[in-house]
């Protein structure tokens, strides 16, 4: 939970956080150890990989072990430098991604809640239409247009996912937004900056982590879904949907390699979905009972 | 029955507007192409010539607004134009996937609507305990999981351990039903996986939020046996959140196609996406992303519809 009682140093705020830890349920503390564990990975990358990440270093298909504990991919690359290197770059756009959109979506969704009349109207019109056209078709035809590069990737997608942000932002700032604290705000004066950072986002926080969490989700799922159809990041760079992409005939033959990229997707974004499920239940009292 | 008329028109003008808009953008987004669509079709180092005369064969040389309804008009009499890459009738390339997709997602729909209703209404009834954790536990799981990942384990599992099933869909349009059926088998079930965890979810959820209401709580205080409470009052008002759900899904299963397609080669229309996408050509993107978007517009105006007509307080007006 976030800023549980006064907080005297950050030994005292490990502390309480290891209580949390300690208290969650087997699939939340899963789901946190796993999340640590990519982002490890993913930060010492170039210290555990034992090649370069482009690096052709054998024949192509090459079996498990040896000098390639996993294998060779379809141009001799070792693949779990690969795999490595993947978590550094796939993770790292979905999250760049997601933060963006929450940018974007989340600063409109308060402001549309906070400003109201036709801003309001005008922006949720604008979110509306967007959000009729299925947004794996829209990014494929925005990625058409504007080619595929990872700037264009990551504007395409988190613009696109900035309006289910921009939904939820809005939906719950409407409540907050007629409270008196902030009738008294504006009353004192307050600009609609000042409004939205510091009156509106602090009452937000909590749905709008969660939220965090199932976009990255989502967002990392698109990224990987456009990528396995070759229309996501573009090779050199090793990203996980391209590797499924590149080494599926393996799978015709009863080999397995391809799978754990796809492996490894799956598992992080069910490790988010599990702590993000803890996280609903702690702060919202448990939405399913009565 | 006044009340009902005027929400239809409502709903049905709102759809038509969402259309409209949706048109306008898919061709606007091509309009905005920095250069133009012949230059980036061509690449840099095309010819001035070939790019005027690209230019000229697609119409470009004519204002925007004109080419918009020109293409609309053509649209509506079912004439998309004429693709890029092999100069083919845009519409005779893609009516027959357009064909293939629908069966696909509508037999995947098939398996998957009283599978996930089933799971969705048990979920609720026993919510809380161990059947509902377990279901809980699975469904977030496989939402969570990437298609092409669900998509392979089956393929590996069932069409190369245990030759059961092909592994490449491929079919024609002289193939007999039961043989059709077959052959997709293996990319319904995909598809199946993936909705059924999103269509219970939703369906335990609408009915979590129902059993909870004041009034049948006051009917089971009145006595009224369980089984007549769920019958009697608490499915007239379950239906409208019930075909929701499924509509909603259907509209997804037609989009969440692209992905099983292309690992399948099944020869629908998310692949023709998929391969235009890549040969970047923008007449066939276009067609298809409208067909796309139109779908998913018309069968969520469709859930928005008849939650309207199955809304027992608009049907039995005071």
């Amino acid at each position: 939970m976030i800023g549980v009682g006064k907080i005297s140093g950050a030994g005292a705020l490990s502390g309480a956080a290891w209580r949390e830890f300690r208290k969650a349920p087997f699939t939340a503390q899963f789901g946190l150890a796993v999340i640590v564990f990519y982002i490890l990975v993913a930060v010492f990358a170039p210290f555990l990989t034992p090649y370069a990440e482009s690096e052709i270093v054998g024949s192509e298909f090459e079996v498990w072990g040896g000098d390639f504990p996993l294998g060779t991919d379809n141009l001799g690359r070792d693949m779990l430098t690969r795999l490595i290197y993947g978590a550094r770059n796939t993770v790292g756009i979905a999250f760049v991604t997601t933060l963006l959109a929450f940018l974007l979506g989340g600063g409109g969704g308060i402001m549309a809640a906070v400003l109201g009349g036709w801003p309001d109207q005008v922006l949720s019109r604008v979110v509306d239409v967007l959000m009729s056209i299925p947004q794996l078709i829209f990014a494929m035809l925005l990625l058409t247009i504007f080619g595929t590069s990872i700037p264009v990737l990551i504007l395409v997608i988190g613009v696109l996912d900035s309006t289910r942000v921009f939904r939820i932002a809005r939906a719950v700032s409407v409540n907050v937004v007629v409270m008196d604290f902030i009738e008294s705000a504006r009353l004192r004066g307050e600009g609609v900056p000042w409004i939205t950072l510091r009156e509106v986002l602090p009452n937000i926080m909590p749905p709008l982590v969660a939220e965090f969490g199932l976009r990255f989700c989502f967002v990392f799922l698109t990224i990987s879904s456009l990528s396995f159809l070759g229309l996501g990041l573009q090779p050199p760079t090793a990203d996980w949907g391209s590797m499924v992409r590149d080494n599926a005939t393996l799978i015709t033959f009863g080999d397995i390699t391809p799978l754990l990229p796809a492996a490894a997707i799956a598992i992080l974004t069910i490790a988010v979905n599990f702590v993000v499920d803890w996280f609903l239940h702690k702060t919202s009292g448990l939405k399913d009972e009565h | 029955m006044n009340d009902i008329a005027r929400m239809l028109a409502q709903r049905l003008s709102l759809g038509l507007l969402t259309l409209f808009a949706v048109s306008l953008i898919i061709f606007l987004g091509v309009s905005l192409l920095p250069g133009d669509a012949a230059q980036a079709m061509l690449g840099q180092s095309a010819t001035p010539e070939t790019v005027a005369a690209l230019r000229k064969r697609m119409g470009l040389d004519e204002p925007a607004y004109i080419r918009y309804f020109t293409w609309l008009g053509g649209i509506l009499r079912g004439d998309f134009g004429i693709s890029i890459a092999n100069e083919r009738e845009i519409s005779e390339l893609i009516a027959g996937r357009f064909a293939n997709t629908i069966f696909l997602a509508l037999m995947a729909a098939v398996i998957s609507v009283p599978i996930a209703l089933t799971l969705g209404i048990l979920a609720a009834l026993y919510r809380n305990g161990f059947f509902d954790r377990t279901v809980n536990v699975v469904t977030l799981s496989s939402i969570s999981t990437p298609e092409f990942f669900v998509a392979y384990i089956l393929l590996l599992v069932f069409a190369v351990n245990l030759p059961w099933f092909p592994s490449l869909s491929s079919v024609n349009p002289d193939m007999p039903f039961f043989q059709r059926v077959y052959v997709c088998m293996l990319p319904a079930a995909t598809l199946t996986l993936v909705v059924v965890a999103h269509m219970m979810r939703m369906t335990r959820a609408a009915i979590i939020n129902l059993l909870a209401s004041p009034y049948i709580e006051m009917a089971a205080l009145k006595g009224i046996p369980r089984g007549k409470i769920i019958t009697r009052h608490a499915l007239p008002n379950a239906w409208a959140p019930i075909i929701n759900v499924i509509v909603i899904n259907l509209a997804y299963l037609i989009v969440g196609v692209v992905v099983v397609e292309v690992v399948f080669v099944y020869p629908g229309l998310g692949q023709q996406l998929v391969d235009s996408v890549q040969r970047r050509d923008l007449p066939v993107v276009q067609a298809c992303c409208l067909i796309f978007a139109a779908t998913y517009v018309l069968l969520n105006l469709t859930a928005d519809i008849l939650a309207i007509l199955t809304n027992p307080r608009l049907l039995h007006p005071k």
